[in-house]
C-alpha cells in the first residue's frame, strides 16, 4: 500500500524518473530473500578467503550467496581477498590465528595455498574449497570442493558452438597467467570441430580489450564466433564486433545483468554459467552441516555448480535475478 | 598556543673558542631525535596500539608471527630500495624482478634437471645482471631512473609471461619439489622456526640481517658516505671524487639481491611460481621506505626506517583482517597512513633541525 502511494507520488513529481534508478532497486531488494536465523545452533564464525582482485562483480555474487546462507544458519561471515598467492596465503593464516570455526578458500594458485590449508586442518578447522582447485581439494584435506570444472565447462562451450554450426572461433583470455582460463579455452578447443584461436588481452583496460578484439576480427573475416571468459567482456566484444563489421556470434562465460539482457535481445548467442551464488551459499551451508551434523557432501568428488548453458529462452527470468545481484 | 607564551629558553653559553660544530658532542637522546626513522617508530607504535585495542585477536603470539612474516616479505625489498632512494634513484622493476628471479631458478633447475642449488646460483647471477643493466643504463644515458626502470619493469613483466609460456607451456612453472637440493634450499629460504608453540618464518631472519648489514654500510663504511653524497648532490659528490657510477650500480645490485632472496622464498615456500605476479609491489616497497623517513629526492633516510615502514605495512594489512573490517577499504587506509607518516616525518625532521 505504502509502496503504491510512494510510486504515485514519485511519478507525479516533475523531474523524477519513473523507471530504473534507486527506487526500482529498492523494490527489487524488497523481493529478495532476507530474514533471520532459521536455526538455534551457536553463532559460529566462518571466514572466506578468495583470489579475487579489487572490485570484481563475480565475487560480489558469491558473497551475496554466502551471506544469505550465513543469515539463515546463524553464522558470522568474514570475507577477505587478495589476487597475489602469497598475500592470500597470509590471509588464511590470519583466519587461523583468529581461531574461526570454518574456512572457505579458493585454490586458484593451489601450490601456494597448500601449506595454509594444511595448517587449518591441523588446527582442527574444517575447510571447504570453492570455485577453483577441484583437482587439489581432496589432496589438501578439504571436506568438499564446490565449483565448476573449467575443462568440462570449456568442452560444453565447444559442443554448443558445434550445435550452432560455427567454423572458426576466437577465445579471448583477459588475464594472462590464469590457469583456469587456459583450461576453459583448451576444453573448448578439444570438443570444437572447427578452428579455435586464443587472443590475450589486458583485462584491466577495457578500451584495450575492445581494440584488440576489433583488430583481430578485422584481420580475419572468417571468425564467426567469439568466446569471452568473463561477463564484463561480452559487452565489449559486441562493441568490437560492431566496430569491425563482423558477423561473429558472441558467447561468454559467466553472467551479469548486461549479459542476460544481451541474450534476451539476441546480441549474444549463449552464456555458460557456473552459478556463483550457489558456490557461496553451499559453502557456508555445508560447513554448517559439518559442524552441526558432521555431514559431508559429494562423496569425495567435487560438487559441480556448472556448466549451465543459458540461451535466449531462460534469459528473461535470469535478467531479473542478475539485476538484484544473485545470478 | 596560549596567549602567555613562555619565554624562550636562554641559549646555551657558547664556548670561548668557536669549536667546529661537527665536533660538538650531542646527547644520545638528541641523536635519536635527529634520526630519520623517528617519525616511523612513533607511527608504528601508534598503529600497534590502535590494532591492539580494536582487534582482540591481534595480540596473540601466532597473529604477531603472521604480521612479522607479512612485514618481512615487504621488508626484505624495502631495505635495499631505501638505500637506492637515499642514493637518489628509483627502481620500478623491483616488484616483477622478484617473480623473474623465482622463475629463473625454477625453470633452469627443471629444464636442465640440475640440482636445485644450481638454479638458485644461476638465478642470483641473472638477477644481479638485471640490476647491473639498470645501473649501467642509468649512468650511460640521459633519462632519469624513473623512466629507465619503467622500461625494465615492462620488459620483465612481458618476459616473465612469455618465457614461462614458451618453456613450461603453461603460465606457471612446473613443480620442482621432488628434485635434489629442494629440501636444503627450502631450509634456507622458506623454513619455519618454532619458538615455544609459535611458528616464525625464516624470512624474518633474512629481513633483520639485511637491516643490520644495510645500517652498517650506511653508517660505518666509506660506501655509505658515498650513497648519502650521490643522493644529496651528484655534481658535488663527483667534484670531491666520489665514484658516482660505481655507487649507483652497486645500489641497483643491492635491490637485485633483495629480489633474489624474495624470489627464492616465493619459489621454495610455494614450489610453483605464477608468472603474472609481482606487478605493483614496487610501489609498496617505495611506500615502506618513504614511511620510514626516506626522502623522494634522495640524500636522507635509513634502513631501519624502511624496516619499520614495512612493519607498519604488515600491521595494517593484517590488522584490518583481525579487526574484521571490510577489506574494500584497505587501500584507502594505506593511502591515509602514507600521508600521515610523511607529514609526521616532515614535522619531526623540522623539530630535530630546529633543536640542533
Amino acid at each position: 500500500m505504502g509502496a503504491v502511494l510512494v510510486a504515485v507520488l514519485g511519478v507525479s513529481l516533475a523531474g523524477c524518473s519513473s523507471t530504473g534508478g534507486k527506487r526500482a532497486e529498492d523494490a527489487r531488494k524488497a523481493q529478495q530473500a532476507q530474514g533471520r536465523a532459521a536455526v538455534n545452533t551457536p553463532r559460529w564464525t566462518f571466514a572466506m578467503i578468495t583470489h579475487s582482485g579489487d572490485g570484481d562483480t563475480f565475487w560480489d555474487i558469491v558473497q551475496s550467496g554466502a551471506k544469505q546462507a550465513a543469515v539463515k544458519d546463524n553464522i558470522k561471515f568474514l570475507y577477505s581477498h587478495h589476487d597475489e598467492a602469497q598475500q592470500q596465503a597470509q590471509l588464511v593464516d590470519a583466519a587461523i590465528d583468529k581461531k574461526v570455526d570454518g574456512i572457505i578458500v579458493t585454490l586458484a594458485k593451489p601450490d601456494a595455498m597448500k601449506a595454509a590449508v594444511a595448517r587449518a586442518t591441523k588446527a582442527g578447522i574444517p575447510v571447504i574449497t570453492v570455485n577453483s582447485g577441484s583437482a587439489e581439494s581432496k589432496k589438501f584435506g578439504a571436506l568438499t570442493h564446490i565449483g565448476q570444472d573449467e575443462t568440462i565447462a570449456g568442452e560444453a562451450v565447444g559442443e554448443e558452438l558445434n550445435k550452432r554450426g560455427r567454423k572458426k572461433a576466437l577465445c579471448v583470455l583477459h588475464e594472462q597467467g590464469n590457469v583456469g582460463h587456459e583450461q576453459r579455452c583448451e576444453g573448448a578447443e578439444k570438443t570444437f570441430d572447427g578452428d579455435m584461436q586464443n587472443l590475450y588481452v589486458e583485462g584491466t583496460n577495457m578500451p584495450d580489450v575492445q581494440s584488440s578484439i576489433e583488430a583481430k576480427l578485422q584481420s580475419d573475416k572468417d571468425i564467426d564466433a567469439v568466446v569471452t571468459l568473463g561477463a564484463p567482456f561480452a559487452d565489449t566484444a559486441v562493441k568490437a564486433k560492431d566496430g569491425a563489421g563482423s558477423k561473429a556470434e558472441i558467447a561468454t562465460f559467466d553472467l551479469n545483468e548486461k549479459v542476460a539482457g544481451g541474450l534476451k535481445s539476441g546480441t549474444l548467442g549463449f552464456a555458460v554459467d557456473q552459478q556463483p551464488y550457489l558456490q557461496g551459499y553451499e559453502a557456508v551451508d555445508l560447513l554448517w552441516l559439518y559442524k552441526y551434523n558432521a555431514d559431508v557432501l559429494g562423496g569425495g568428488k567435487p560438487v559441480l555448480t556448472g556448466p549451465q548453458i543459458i540461451t535466449k529462452d531462460q534469459a528473461a527470468e535470469l535478467e531479473e535475478y542478475a539485476k538484484r545481484g544473485t545470478r | 598556543m596560549s596567549a602567555t607564551a613562555p619565554a624562550p629558553a636562554p641559549s646555551p653559553q657558547r664556548p670561548e673558542k668557536a669549536a667546529d660544530e661537527r665536533l660538538l658532542k650531542t646527547s644520545p637522546l638528541k641523536k635519536f631525535l635527529g634520526r630519520p626513522e623517528l617519525g616511523s617508530v612513533v607511527g608504528a607504535v601508534a598503529v600497534f596500539l590502535f590494532f591492539a585495542i580494536v582487534a582482540d585477536s591481534f595480540l596473540r603470539a601466532s597473529s604477531l608471527a603472521t604480521v612479522l612474516y607479512a612485514a618481512s616479505t615487504i621488508g626484505i625489498m624495502a631495505v635495499p630500495v631505501a638505500l637506492l632512494m637515499i642514493g637518489g634513484e628509483f627502481d620500478l622493476s623491483a616488484g616483477v624482478m622478484v617473480t623473474t628471479s623465482a622463475l629463473i631458478s625454477s625453470m633452469f633447475s627443471y629444464q636442465m634437471t640440475a640440482n636445485v642449488w644450481v638454479g638458485v646460483g644461476v638465478s642470483l647471477l641473472a638477477t644481479l645482471a638485471i640490476g647491473v643493466f639498470n645501473g649501467v643504463m642509468l649512468i650511460r644515458t640521459d633519462p632519469p631512473s624513473f623512466i629507465i626502470t619503467l622500461g625494465t619493469f615492462l620488459m620483465l613483466t612481458g618476459a616473465n609471461l612469455g618465457f614461462t609460456k614458451l618453456i613450461s607451456e603453461t603460465v606457471s612453472t612446473k613443480s620442482i619439489s621432488d628434485m635434489e637440493g629442494f629440501s636444503s634450499a627450502k631450509e634456507v629460504f622458506a623454513s619455519t622456526i618454532t619458538i615455544g608453540d609459535v611458528d616464525f618464518k625464516i624470512t624474518i631472519v633474512w629481513w633483520l640481517a639485511m637491516v643490520a648489514v644495510a645500517t652498517w654500510i650506511l653508517l660505518r663504511t666509506r660506501a655509505g658516505n658515498w650513497i648519502f653524497a650521490v643522493g644529496g648532490g651528484e655534481q658535488a659528490a663527483r667534484a670531491v671524487g666520489v665514484p658516482v657510477g660505481r655507487t649507483k650500480i652497486g645500489l641497483y645490485m643491492g635491490v637485485a639481491f633483495g629480489a633474489w632472496v624474495s624470489g627464492q622464498h616465493l619459489l621454495f615456500n610455494y614450489d610453483v611460481v605464477q608468472s603474472g605476479e609481482g606487478v605493483g609491489n614496487e610501489l609498496i616497497y617505495i611506500i615502506a621506505a618513504v614511511i620510514g623517513g626516506c626522502l623522494i629526492t634522495g640524500g636522507y633516510g635509513s634502513a631501519v626506517g624502511a624496516a619499520v615502514g614495512a612493519l607498519i605495512f604488515g600491521m595494517t594489512s593484517k590488522g584490518i583482517v583481525y579487526a574484521e573490517w571490510n577489506p574494500d577499504w584497505f587501500k584507502f587506509f594505506l593511502g591515509a597512513m602514507l600521508l600521515l607518516a610523511t607529514l609526521l616525518n616532515a614535522w619531526v625532521r623540522k623539530r630535530a633541525e630546529a633543536t640542533k
